[in-house]
């Protein structure tokens, strides 16, 4: 068993891992931070992005013990302070870029850090960015219009309820 | 100006925001107080006898509780199928049991055959290592050809063959439709594959029971989309328990498809467990197990004939397909291939004559049934490549010879050559809504563009029908089915005026939670936010059969609309006695329970709240009170109806397809949700587009399954789709349900694969390749590239 510690959503937690705990284990299971997913057992899928130390991550790919001493923001890390939704979660409301909402967690943790990098992303390049993040409900079509909306992109023209 | 809230408005969806914040609460994200952990020991092998099975190691592991193995569950029921067909020759299908664990056999790669209980998760997958498995490997079946040949080794030997069954519809038709091929001026004859799917709901399937030994009560949190089904299943047929015993929670589901729609022996072993160690007793599913055991979609092998006019006029569509059904017959497994199938084989055609036969065959791979479609996919996959390959063949455009064929508005009802009555349609409107969508006088230049860089730009269409809203029982009962496809609704108006409605329908994805409270609401004049939706919880909603089918609001909401009118007269009954009226003179309109010709009235709420305060109440007239249920069993299916294009460019260098547009035109009658109704098409459409280019299920000749990982199974990405084009507006309503409306889950998915095909063999003739008619999906740019080289 190895001790970890980490800051987990602003707050310092710690505990005993074993060490072949994975940080997506961690989060969900001695944390019970049930927000992050595990969609897949090959980090193809998404579901499980959390930021790490400001960059998107996804948490199957490293183990607990790694994350010592880490800054980890998971999606219930994500609203604004009061609460309510921000940008991005509010987007992807107004646009309807969630429907069962097992991936959304990784959507949403994935579009915040692409536009950490890029404030402006067009579609191509949200597109490619989430390469790593499957969705089998929306097709696709309304979580790249929300991530555009989000950036404050005019989406009108693009085709849609 | 659009509506903000009612029918036809878009309110945003309010289960959004517990979904976009970390609250949902799937399965495994319940934990249950002292709960162990189930892992289950799984087949290497795709046929074998089982000769003993040792769990004398495991049992010594640490924090092992329990270890189960097939020799346990011999003495309780298999899991059945929930048709039964008839063979042609009147005999009825072969249906070898399916127990909760492989006994004496394994059958497919993944198979269980043993399941460890422990403390924690990787203490039972340590343990499940443990067991020791003698399993003496037979030789597999995969192919569907060869295992219905004679002396091919048999899945299960008590039945002597590996065909399920050998079904001819209609059979009364065989013998005109051969006729009419024999003597028809052109004959266009495709032989083709409808490719293996996996669902791939993002969720992996998940159990988790609970067993209070106080009372003998089970609790079973599963990932379903129809509790009261896997409860109906658990109980009369594999594991006894009275369904009064067995609560059967579903409760966020991340996505079904149709693969969570059946019962599987996860769930009958997690229950049992639970009893056995008195504790809660949880699994989840890998993405490996996944894609070894959830059941799988399509896989036909096809001939399909068109027989028509030189002008393009149809004659026949004969039909001879293999079906797979893998190893065991899964619950909706023998309905999928047959009256899902065979009954649309008339398309949206007027065409005479239609004779379709399907032999199912059994094979040493995962089971295959119902996946988004089911059925309807495949015959629409199959009318519409042999249209396109006549309408190129006889020099017709492919949507001149679909609108010269197609049913027309004035014979509705209309009953088709395969049997089912279609209520209402237009199907001429929404080919040219289509053409406007797609811009299809722009193509040539658009054509002539690629060209300059050196692309193949190609366009498909094609139209589609299904049967929808399933299903009639009156009619599905005379065609095999053995349970009925009614839905129910609670409307439970609570004394300060707010409302619970309890459904039968399940939503996993579709929005029932802010949808159907627009129906409740528009209905009684009130505010949408005073209603709420209960789903998932067999002890919460009245028996119903879940979502699939493109159901939930053809037919649940349909029993949610005959309860809120149930309320509405309870409540002029009360009206009638507050306002001291004859309850005939009670009008409701509003919100309001009016007094006709007067201006007496009293507000919804207020009837509400007397309901439950009777103090002065007629007890002999009217009841306390304000609930209600309703059970709807619709009348017919309901048909929906689409025109789909695809507008391709195909780079000659590597076959490499890419889609530029994609426009769709469907007819689902009225809409209560406009949002929710394109976003359920463009998931649809993702999936058709996956199944044409992207994903295939590949098994090799031993029966292992290649592609069991997103390393190996393509999944769409974000980068292979495009923007979608999606309209609804041409509506004929559904003449047989109180809302009008035909269903939207399942139609992108339906409608869009051949119109993927046939753009990508348009680009291939435009460029010279004139001797490729046809490619089978999924068309990876290797099968493109090999058959413009062939």
């Amino acid at each position: 068993m190895t001790q970890v510690s980490m800051t987990v959503n602003g707050k310092t937690v710690s505990g005993e891992v074993e060490g072949r705990i994975l940080l997506s284990d961690y989060l969900r299971e001695d944390l019970r931070l049930t927000g992050t997913h595990i969609g897949c057992d090959t980090s193809q899928c998404g579901a499980c992005v959390v930021h790490v130390d400001g960059k998107a991550v996804k948490a199957c790919t490293m183990f607990a013990a790694e994350a010592e001493g880490a800054e980890v923001t998971t999606i219930e890390g994500m609203a604004n302070p009061d609460g309510s939704l921000n940008t991005i979660q509010q987007a992807f409301q107004d646009h309807h870029g969630l429907q069962c909402g097992f991936c959304t967690p990784g959507m949403v943790m994935s579009a915040a850090a692409l536009l950490e990098e890029n404030a402006k992303p067009t579609e191509a390049e949200i597109r490619d960015y989430l390469e790593g993040n499957i969705c089998r409900c929306t097709g696709y079509h309304n979580i790249v219009k929300a991530i555009m909306a989000a950036s404050g992109q005019d989406v009108s023209a693009i085709a849609g309820e | 100006m659009p509506k903000d809230h009612g029918i036809g408005a878009s309110p945003m969806r309010r289960e959004d925001v517990r979904f976009l914040t970390g609250r949902g609460k799937y399965t495994d994200d319940i934990a249950l107080q002292g709960q162990a952990h189930a892992v289950f020991a799984r087949s290497q092998v795709a046929n074998g006898v089982i000769t003993s099975i040792d769990t004398s190691e495991a049992e010594k592991m640490p924090g092992v509780l329990a270890v189960f193995t097939g020799e346990d569950f011999v003495d309780v029921g298999g899991n059945p199928a929930g048709w039964q067909i008839n063979s042609r020759d009147g005999e009825p299908m072969k249906e070898p049991k399916r127990p909760v664990l492989a006994h004496g056999k394994v059958r497919h790669v993944g198979d269980a055959y043993a399941a460890v209980i422990a403390e924690t998760e990787e203490q039972a997958r340590d343990a499940a290592e443990a067991i020791v498995a003698e399993i003496d490997e037979q030789p597999a079946v995969v192919d569907m050809g060869a295992a219905l040949k004679e002396g091919a080794p048999l899945v299960h030997d008590e039945i002597g063959t590996n065909q399920c069954f050998d079904w001819g519809w209609i059979e009364d038709n065989r013998a005109a439709t051969d006729e009419a091929i024999k003597n028809a001026p052109h004959v266009t004859t495709l032989e083709l594959v409808n490719n293996r799917l996996v669902p791939n709901a993002m969720e992996p399937r998940a159990s988790t029971a609970d067993y209070d030994p106080g009372t003998g009560d089970y609790t079973l949190y599963t990932t379903s989309q129809n509790p009261h089904l896997t409860r109906l299943l658990i109980s009369a047929f594999v594991l006894g328990i009275p369904e009064n015993k067995l609560k059967v929670v579903a409760p966020d589901v991340g996505g079904g498809f149709g693969s969570k729609i059946y019962h599987y022996g996860e769930e009958a072993l997690v229950l049992a467990a639970a009893k056995k160690i008195g504790r809660p007793v949880r699994w989840t599913a890998s993405r490996s197990e996944s894609f070894l055991t959830d059941a799988h979609g399509r896989d036909h092998v096809t001939k399909i004939e068109l027989a028509c006019e030189k002008d393009g006029t149809f004659i026949a569509f004969r039909t001879e397909t293999m079906a797979n059904v893998g190893a065991y017959l899964s619950n909706f497994s023998t309905a999928t291939p047959t009256f899902l199938h065979g009954t649309l084989m008339a398309g949206n055609y007027a065409v005479p004559n239609v004779y379709v036969n399907v032999k199912a065959v059994f094979t040493n791979t995962a089971p295959v049934d119902a996946y988004r479609g089911a059925g309807r996919p495949e015959a629409t996959y199959s009318l519409e490549r042999v249209i396109d390959m006549a309408a190129r063949e006889l020099g017709i455009d492919p949507l001149d010879i679909r609108r010269r064929n197609f049913v027309q508005p004035d014979q509705f009802p209309f009953t088709s050559a395969a049997g089912l009555e279609y209520d209402t349609g237009n199907y001429g409107a929404l080919v040219d809504k289509l053409e406007e969508m797609i811009d299809r006088k722009g193509f040539e230049a658009r054509r002539k563009a690629s060209e300059k860089n050196g692309k193949l730009r190609g366009l498909g269409v094609n139209t589609y029908i299904e049967a929808c809203g399933i299903a009639p029982s009156n009619l599905v009962g005379v065609l095999g089915s053995r349970v009925g496809l009614y839905d129910a609704a609670t409307v439970r108006v609570n004394a300060t005026g707010n409302i619970a409605v309890m459904v039968g329908a399940h939503s996993h994805g579709q929005g029932h939670e802010t949808a159907f409270p627009q129906v409740v609401a528009g209905m009684l004049g009130i505010d949408e936010n005073s209603v709420e939706i209960v789903h998932g919880d067999t002890s919460k909603i009245p028996f119903g059969m879940g979502t699939y089918g493109s159901r939930s609001l053809a037919v649940c909401g349909s029993a949610v609309v005959r309860a809120t009118e149930k309320v509405i007269n309870k409540g002029k009954k009360i009206a009638a006695h507050m306002l001291e009226a004859s309850e005939a003179d009670i009008e409701f309109a509003d919100g309001q329970f009016s007094v006709a010709g007067t201006d007496k009235f009293v507000g919804f709420g207020d009837v509400a709240l007397k309901a439950y305060i009777p103090h002065d109440f007629p007890l002999e007239e009217v009841e306390p009170g304000l609930e209600e249920t309703a059970f709807y069993d619709p009348a017919n299916f309901t048909y929906p109806a689409g025109a789909y294009a695809c507008e391709v460019e195909v780079d000659p260098d590597t076959g490499k397809v890419t889609i530029d547009r994609f426009a769709a035109a469907d007819d689902f009658g009225n809409v209560i949700n406009p949002m929710i109704v394109s976003g359920q098409v463009h998931g649809g459409l993702a999936q058709g587009i996956g199944q044409a280019l992207l994903e295939h299920t590949t098994y090799d000749a031993d029966g292992q399954l290649i592609s069991a990982s997103y390393m190996d199974y393509a999944m769409p990405r974000a980068d292979d789709v495009p923007f979608y084009s999606v309209d609804h507006s041409c509506q004929t309503p559904c003449t047989h349900n109180p809302l009008g409306v035909k269903g939207c889950g399942e139609a992108g998915a339906i409608g869009s694969p051949p119109s993927v095909v046939n753009a990508v063999i348009d680009a291939l003739q435009s460029g010279g390749h004139s001797n490729v008619t046809h490619i089978d999906m999924p068309l990876t740019p290797s099968r493109v590239w090999s058959a413009m080289n062939s």
